[in-house]
C-alpha cells in the first residue's frame, strides 16, 4: 500500500503544479455545454429537457481529453518503466494514477456540474440526482479511461483511437447517468439507477486496473 | 493445445478444414439461397420482407461467434502466449465487422417496412452498434504500432475487455422490454413456424462454413505477411552489414 500513497502523493503535486490541466479540462467542459444552448435556442422547457444528457456528454468527452495525462507524460520520460520494474504490484500504481486523475478531473467536473445546470435550466429536483449520478460515474470513467490510456501508449494517432476505444464503453455509465436525473426530475425513485452506477463502479474497480497494469507492461517492454 | 503452437502444424488442420468448410458452405448456399429467397412461403404479417430475416439472422449470429472466438484466443494469447491464437483472432477481427455491419444495414431495411423506422434507440440495437464499434476499434488499435508485436497484445486486451459487451447484447431483449424481438430459438423449443426453420438453418450453416474457409484463407494471408515481413527485415540487416 506504501506504493499507493507514494504514487498518488506524487501525481497529485505534480497535478497542482500544473494546474493548468485541470482548468483546461474544466473549461472545455463549460464551454462544450455552453454550445448546446446556443446550437438548440433558449427556450427553457427544450434546455430544462436535454440538460441531464448535455452534461453528462460535455463531462465524459471533457474526461476524455485528461485520460492521457495518466500515463503519456511517465511514458514518455521513463518513470513508467521505473514503475513497473520496481517490483511493487503494478495494479497498485494504476489505481494510485487512476485516483489521481479523478481527484484533479472527476471531482472538479462534479463542482462545475450544477453551476453549468442553472444556465441549462436543470429543473431543480434533479440536482442531487446529477450530483450523486457523476460521483457513482466519474471513478468508472477515470478506471475504464485508465485501460484505454494504457492500450494507446506510443501508438500512432492515440488520442483518436483513444476516444474510438473508451466512447463505446462509457454507454452505459452515460445511460445509467441521465436516467437518474430524469427519473428525479419526474419523481420517480432514483435508487435503480444509481444503484447500477455503483456497481458498474464496483465492477471497474476490480476489473479495470488489472487490465490497465497488463496493458502498461507490455507497453513498457 | 501448444501443439499447435507450431504454424506448420496448425496449418496442416485448418488447411484439411477448408475444402469441407468451403464445399459444405457452396452446398448450403446454393440449398438454402433459393428457398429463402424465392420458394419459401411468405409470413403472414411481414410478407416478403421475412426474407431479409434469412440475412439478418445468420449475420448478427457470425457476428456474435466471431467476437467469442477473438477474445477467447485473445485470452489464450495473453495467458500462454500462444501465438497462432493471435493471429487467428486478428485474421477473423475484419470478418466480425463485415457481418456485424451486414447485420445492421439488414436490420435497418427490415425496420423501415415493419417499424415504420430504419432505426430506434433500443437495447438490442444499440449494443450491437457498440460491436461494430469494438470491430472496429480493435482493428484500428492492432495496426496502430510501429512494432506490430505491440498491436498484437494491446488489440488482445482490448479483446477481452470488450467481451464484456457479448452478454449485453445475448440478453438485451430479455432484460429490457425492447422493440426488438426476443430470440427464436429457445431452450426447449422454437418461437417460430417449421416453414422458416428450414431456410433459416440452412442459411446459418452456409454463414458458419463460409466464415471458416474465408478464416483459413486470412490465416494463410496473414502468416504470409509476417513471413514476407521477417524476409525484408533480415534482407535490410545483411545489406547493412557491410557498411558497418
Amino acid at each position: 500500500m506504501t506504493v499507493f500513497a507514494a504514487v498518488l502523493k506524487r501525481d497529485l503535486s505534480l497535478a497542482i503544479r500544473q494546474s493548468a490541466d485541470t482548468f483546461t479540462v474544466l473549461a472545455f467542459f463549460a464551454i462544450a455545454t455552453v454550445l448546446f444552448p446556443l446550437g438548440i435556442g433558449p427556450e427553457t422547457n427544450t434546455l430544462a429537457r436535454i440538460a441531464s444528457g448535455v452534461l453528462w456528454v460535455s463531462a465524459l468527452l471533457a474526461a476524455l481529453l485528461s485520460l492521457d495525462r495518466i500515463f503519456a507524460v511517465d511514458f514518455e520520460d521513463g518513470t513508467l518503466d521505473q514503475l513497473v520494474l520496481c517490483g511493487e504490484p503494478l495494479v497498485f500504481v494504476v489505481l494510485a494514477k487512476t485516483a489521481a486523475h479523478w481527484l484533479t478531473t472527476g471531482l472538479p467536473l462534479i463542482i462545475l456540474s450544477p453551476v453549468l445546470a442553472v444556465t441549462l435550466h436543470l429543473p431543480a429536483q434533479g440536482y442531487g440526482a446529477l450530483l450523486l449520478a457523476l460521483f457513482l460515474g466519474t471513478p468508472t470513467v477515470s478506471l475504464i479511461g485508465a485501460v484505454g490510456a494504457a492500450l494507446v501508449l506510443g501508438s500512432r494517432r492515440g488520442g483518436v483511437l483513444l476516444s474510438f476505444l473508451v466512447l463505446p464503453l462509457y454507454v452505459p455509465i452515460l445511460i445509467f447517468g441521465t436516467l437518474s436525473v430524469e427519473a428525479a426530475i419526474i419523481g420517480v425513485s432514483t435508487k435503480a439507477t444509481l444503484a447500477l452506477l455503483g456497481a458498474l463502479a464496483l465492477f471497474a474497480v476490480t476489473l479495470a486496473p488489472w487490465a490497465a497494469a497488463a496493458a502498461l507492461r507490455q507497453a513498457a517492454e | 493445445m501448444h501443439r499447435f503452437a507450431n504454424p506448420t502444424t496448425f496449418m496442416r488442420i485448418a488447411n484439411a478444414v477448408f475444402p469441407w468448410a468451403a464445399g459444405l458452405a457452396v452446398v448450403l448456399f446454393l440449398a438454402g439461397l433459393p428457398i429463402a429467397l424465392v420458394t419459401s412461403p411468405p409470413d403472414y404479417q411481414q410478407g416478403d420482407t421475412v426474407r431479409l430475416f434469412y440475412i439478418h439472422v445468420p449475420s448478427a449470429w457470425i457476428s456474435l461467434l466471431v467476437y467469442g472466438s477473438m477474445a477467447v484466443s485473445s485470452a489464450a494469447f495473453l495467458i500462454w502466449r500462444h501465438p497462432m491464437a493471435n493471429v487467428s483472432a486478428r485474421a477473423i477481427a475484419p470478418m466480425g465487422a463485415t457481418f456485424t455491419g451486414l447485420a445492421l444495414i439488414t436490420g435497418m431495411l427490415w425496420g423501415q417496412p415493419m417499424w415504420g423506422t430504419f432505426w430506434v434507440w433500443d437495447a438490442r440495437l444499440t449494443s450491437f452498434l457498440l460491436l461494430f464499434f469494438l470491430y472496429l476499434g480493435y482493428i484500428a488499435l492492432a495496426d496502430a504500432f510501429e512494432d506490430p508485436e505491440r498491436g498484437d497484445k494491446a488489440a488482445a486486451i482490448l479483446a477481452v475487455v470488450g467481451s464484456v459487451n457479448l452478454p449485453i447484447i445475448h440478453f438485451s431483449v430479455e432484460w429490457w422490454n425492447t422493440l426488438h424481438q426476443p430470440s427464436i430459438v429457445k431452450m426447449g423449443g422454437f418461437t417460430v413456424d417449421g416453414s422458416i426453420l428450414l431456410p433459416l438453418f440452412l442459411m446459418l450453416g452456409a454463414f458458419t462454413c463460409y466464415t471458416v474457409a474465408v478464416w483459413v484463407l486470412r490465416l494463410r494471408a496473414e502468416l504470409l505477411a509476417v513471413k514476407l515481413r521477417n524476409a525484408r527485415m533480415s534482407e535490410v540487416s545483411l545489406s547493412r552489414m557491410p557498411a558497418e
